[in-house]
């Protein structure tokens, strides 16, 4: 008997941007992409959301400080807090930052250029919903394009983060936006709710992206849900 | 006091500030026959900005023509010139529509918003067709790149469409930057915007239909680019509103995210008759086009206009340049559903008036009337000028100071060198300093973006694709401005060709000194005879485009620089080819008939800072059969690279593509250094694997194209046979160091 496809929802914010794209990667993963609108109260069921990359709000304040507020993240933060697995790519990763589902928070980047290329990571942490198809180390390209992707935390949280790591992907050959011990992406502490600075979505298609190095960051959260079905 | 209509009557010897608004006593004197008495300020207001050369095209206008004469026919043409912009048929149902625009001026003054708001008009030109904007490209040309004032423009104009650009959510997938001491008062920022529909979507800026409502949505309304209003308001009014106003707009790229996905549904819905967007010229602009080209009249309330400061007056309402506004002819019964979208996506709107069939249109504020004129006169009825133009009295020094003259490195140390120099030239250097702060991924469709030949984009979810390229070349242009249109002409369409696309379509931005100078008006006639009988002759129509007059410093115009935009289709994306080298092994052919031809060359620049001569001899049909080859081996699969020759010739192309792919090439010239830096036309180099070469070379021979095979491609170094070679590192170092020593 063929299980369902894994239903993920994708949050659709004023100024989000790569929406779409994160729909295609879910669809090429082999699971439902199912739209979710910010101003509903309402995660419509489903296994798992991504908050993709953009100008939410267009992110006039802190990018992602307006986006916490929306009707969406009231639903999403205590499911986030009960396991749902959730995934904030650049700006959703800023979201999850503002909404302290993750800690630290991301900064313009050091050079005050916004920055777009093909980008060397490792993958630091398999043992999370979103990277569990990645080996420890493995090395994998991924496009960035952020303005404010820098990661900054106190040495506290730093060294918290570290040690019970918590960081998931790392810029290999140093940060292009001066983070913090060049780090690329963190997860929470159950390993549920991931942010990253890079774009595995437009790594899915090997038409359009520089590998197809990204999409198992979608097939890594089905692989956990048929495991827990 | 208002300046109503009545008032008008009542004043008729009130002096008007209307040369300072830009009109001069003709035009003045036929505002006052065609109203049958002086005009309010108003009126004024709304004639001064849609008779500006910016908007009626008066001096260029009777030579443009050519582009509909001398059209060739082409069965992909749904909408062509006239509209906000052209629309080409791509095959199975999807129309794409594109257009450049410039936007010189505001990014001198002000580069940050200077180019944001560039790119922000021309997607809102592309959104006002029906068509979703999947794309743009910026073709930028700045003064001496070591020049002090280029520090201030060069990081404000890419920082600008940067920040608007990625904001907006549309790839960035590619366009120019070229440096040059003659625009260093006077910038090129030309924006390019591509969109795709369904060819039923198709809007038309149009308002029919009377009793239908008349909406403007998108941002407020406030005093940007008013700078003329003021003089008015000065003239009319007491000097309190007459407040330093800034000339340059200020955009809202979130505001204009929200405007795309609103129209976007607004269209799917059904809810649109008619849409214009507002950019020069306001809500006049918008008003006056849509009555004129409508039932023809239409009344609307200006004390409606959601405005961002109250203080505004008719006049400046009028003039208003504030962005991220469209204007919308909806009927009356799907208003409701219409602003339900508008609130649903955060975007304020308000019905201002209805159409009417009375033959004019009529404004009122504070319940008076303001504005009574037929709108055709403004928007259609324009002046229209026959400028002198005569042949730049310099242009036969200039030409007859050939580079032959000049002197030629001595030995392969020498010519290594100059290869080296021309390389770490700004001009033709690695552009990623730039091109790494515009987003080229979003939307997910991006095949092939710079440094590639063309942008090319997956549509409809593929296998179709278009691919686009601009160029242009100032110094060809001077030399010689008929040819150098058609060799601009010439490059993007073997650009497109290069990347296995078939050209389908032109749109051209023409930057060009004041038409009031029979030099300059020499050149523009010229540039644009020559790119006319170039499309005629490659079977590309013009589908759209823009003037750009007035570039100068003083006394001084700029080169003539028309910059063109060719369009163009893949049946399967798939196919399409980059220019990286791949393959160890692979065969390189240049294609093409290399001659000694330097005149305005890359090389005669950069190492000898000279201008003369001739451009290189223009050949349409080695054009159009060296086109047919590259598409054909493309969708062969015949090909692992191809790289168009242009500026810096096969030096230029052979580093780049290495550099691109990480492959070295070893290569024997019979001359090397005219092998190198020559810049003739209707060339290319390719890259084919061992086994596809015969294949390659019976294309050739079927098409008449002249192919050598030159060498292969192997090895960690570009290798001239007999004269030197240069390791990869070396030549990256010299390609990639250029900008960012120059910016930071």
């Amino acid at each position: 008997m063929t299980a369902p496809a894994a239903r993920i929802g994708i949050v659709t914010f004023p100024g989000s941007l790569d929406d779409r794209d994160a729909a295609r990667a879910v669809s090429l993963a082999g699971a439902e992409p199912v739209s979710l609108w910010h101003a509903d109260r309402d995660l419509r069921g489903v296994d798992a959301v991504i908050l993709p990359g953009g100008f939410s709000y267009g992110d006039y304040l802190r990018c992602g400080a307006i986006a916490r507020f929306s009707p969406v993240m009231s639903e999403l933060v205590p499911a986030a807090r009960a396991g749902l697995p959730v995934l904030g790519i650049c700006n959703g990763f800023q979201v999850l930052c503002e909404s302290h589902l993750l800690p630290g928070a991301l900064t313009r980047n050091a050079s005050l250029h916004f920055v777009c290329r093909d980008q060397r990571l490792r993958i630091e942490q398999p043992a999370t919903a979103w990277t569990n198809g990645y080996t420890p180390g493995q090395e994998v390209v991924i496009p960035l394009k952020s303005g404010e992707g820098r990661y900054v935390a106190d040495a506290e949280t730093l060294a918290g983060l570290e040690s019970r790591g918590g960081v998931v992907a790392r810029y290999v050959g140093g940060a292009p936006n001066g983070a913090a011990n060049d780090i690329a992406g963190i997860s929470n502490e159950a390993g549920n709710v991931v942010g990253l600075m890079p774009h595995p979505e437009h790594a899915a298609d090997p038409l359009t992206g520089p590998t197809t190095d990204g999409l198992a960051f979608f097939t890594s959260v089905l692989a956990l849900s048929t495991a827990t079905a | 006091m208002i300046d109503t209509v009545a008032r008008a009557v009542a004043t008729p010897d009130q002096p008007q500030p209307y040369a300072e608004l830009g009109l001069n006593d003709e035009e003045y004197a036929r505002i006052r026959a065609i109203l049958g008495r002086r005009p309010t300020s108003a009126e004024l207001a709304i004639y001064s900005v849609m008779w500006s050369e910016h908007c009626s095209y008066k001096s260029s206008r009777r030579h443009l023509k050519q582009f509909g004469d001398k059209a060739p026919a082409s069965d992909a043409l749904l909408v062509g010139m006239g509209e906000n912009a052209g629309v080409v048929d791509v095959g199975g149902g999807y129309a794409v529509t594109f257009k450049i625009e410039s936007h010189n001026h505001p990014s001198y003054v002000e580069p940050h918003q200077g180019a944001a708001t560039g790119v922000g008009g021309i997607v809102r030109d592309i959104l006002a067709m029906g068509a979703r904007p999947v794309a743009v490209m910026d073709a930028l040309r700045f003064g001496a790149a070591d020049a002090p004032d280029t520090s201030r423009v060069l990081p404000g104009v890419v920082e600008g469409i940067s920040a608007y650009g990625n904001c907006l959510g549309l790839p960035n997938i590619g366009g120019e930057v070229a440096f040059d001491p003659t625009y260093a008062g006077n910038p090129l920022v030309n924006a390019l915007c591509v969109g795709v529909m369904r060819h039923e979507d198709i809007q038309r800026a149009a308002a029919p239909g009377p009793g239908n409502k008349v909406v403007l949505f998108g941002g407020p309304t406030g005093p940007d680019g008013i700078g003329g209003a003021s003089v008015l308001a000065s003239a009319t009014f007491d000097d309190t509103s007459a407040a330093k106003r800034p000339s340059v707009q200020v955009g809202d790229p979130f505001m204009e995210k929200l405007l795309i996905e609103c129209c976007m549904e607004l269209y799917a819905a059904g809810l649109v008759v008619g849409v214009q967007d507002l950019g020069a010229a306001g809500v006049s602009c918008a008003t006056t086009e849509l009555a004129a080209a409508g039932t023809g009249g239409m009344r609307v309330v200006l004390d409606d206009v959601p405005l961002r400061d109250h203080r505004l007056t008719p006049e400046e309402i009028l003039m208003s340049e504030s962005q991220e506004r469209m204007m919308a002819v909806v009927a009356p019964g799907d208003v409701d559903a219409f602003l339900a979208v508008c609130a649903r996506w955060d975007v304020p709107a308000t019905v201002l008036g209805d159409v009417d069939d009375g033959g004019r249109l009529v404004m009122t504020w504070r319940g008076e009337t303001v504005v009574d004129i037929p709108p055709r006169t403004a928007a259609d009825e324009g002046p229209l000028y026959d400028r002198p133009y005569a042949r730049p009295a310099d242009l036969d020094a200039i030409r007859a100071d050939d580079p032959a003259a000049l002197a030629r490195p001595s030995g392969g140390a020498a010519l290594r060198a100059e290869v080296l120099r021309v390389l770490a030239d700004p001009s033709i250097a690695d552009k990623s300093w730039v091109t790494a702060q515009y987003d080229r991924y979003v939307l997910g469709d991006t095949v092939l973006a710079m440094p590639d030949d063309a942008g090319v984009l997956r549509i409809g979810g593929g296998p179709r694709g278009v691919a686009l390229a601009t160029d242009g070349n100032g110094r060809y242009t001077r030399l010689d401005p008929y040819d150098g249109a058609r060799l601009a002409l010439a490059e993007a369409y073997r650009n497109v060709a290069a990347a296995g696309a078939r050209p389908l379509a032109v749109t051209n931005c023409l930057n060009f000194g004041s038409p009031e100078d029979p030099g300059v008006m020499w050149q523009f006639e010229r540039a644009v005879t020559g790119l006319a009988d170039g499309c005629q002759a490659l079977g590309v129509p013009v589908t759209g485009g823009n003037v750009s007059f007035y570039n100068q410093t003083g006394e001084t115009p700029i080169h003539p620089t028309p910059v063109i935009g060719v369009l163009g289709v893949l049946d399967d994306v798939a196919r399409r080819t980059a220019i990286g080298f791949t393959g160890d092994g692979d065969e390189l052919w240049l294609l093409g008939t290399t001659r000694d031809e330097l005149g305005g060359s890359a090389w005669a620049s950069v190492v000898h800072g000279h201008l003369g001569g001739r451009p290189p001899a223009v050949d349409l049909d080695a054009e159009r059969a060296l086109a047919e080859v590259l598409i054909a081996a493309a969708s062969g699969g015949l090909l692992t690279a191809a790289h168009d020759l242009s500026d810096g010739g096969l030096a230029v192309a052979l580093a780049e593509s290495c550099l691109r792919g990480g492959h070295g090439c070893r290569v024997g010239l019979a001359d090397p250094f005219t092998g190198l830096f020559s810049e003739s036309a209707a060339r290319a180099v390719v890259a084919v694997a061992p086994a596809d070469a015969a294949a390659f070379a019976g294309l050739c021979r079927t098409n008449g194209v002249p192919a050598a095979r030159v060498g292969a491609v192997g090895g960690d170094a570009l290798t001239v046979d007999g004269a030197f070679d240069i390791p990869l590192e070396e030549l990256r170092a010299a390609h990639t160091g250029a900008l960012p020593a120059l910016f930071g």
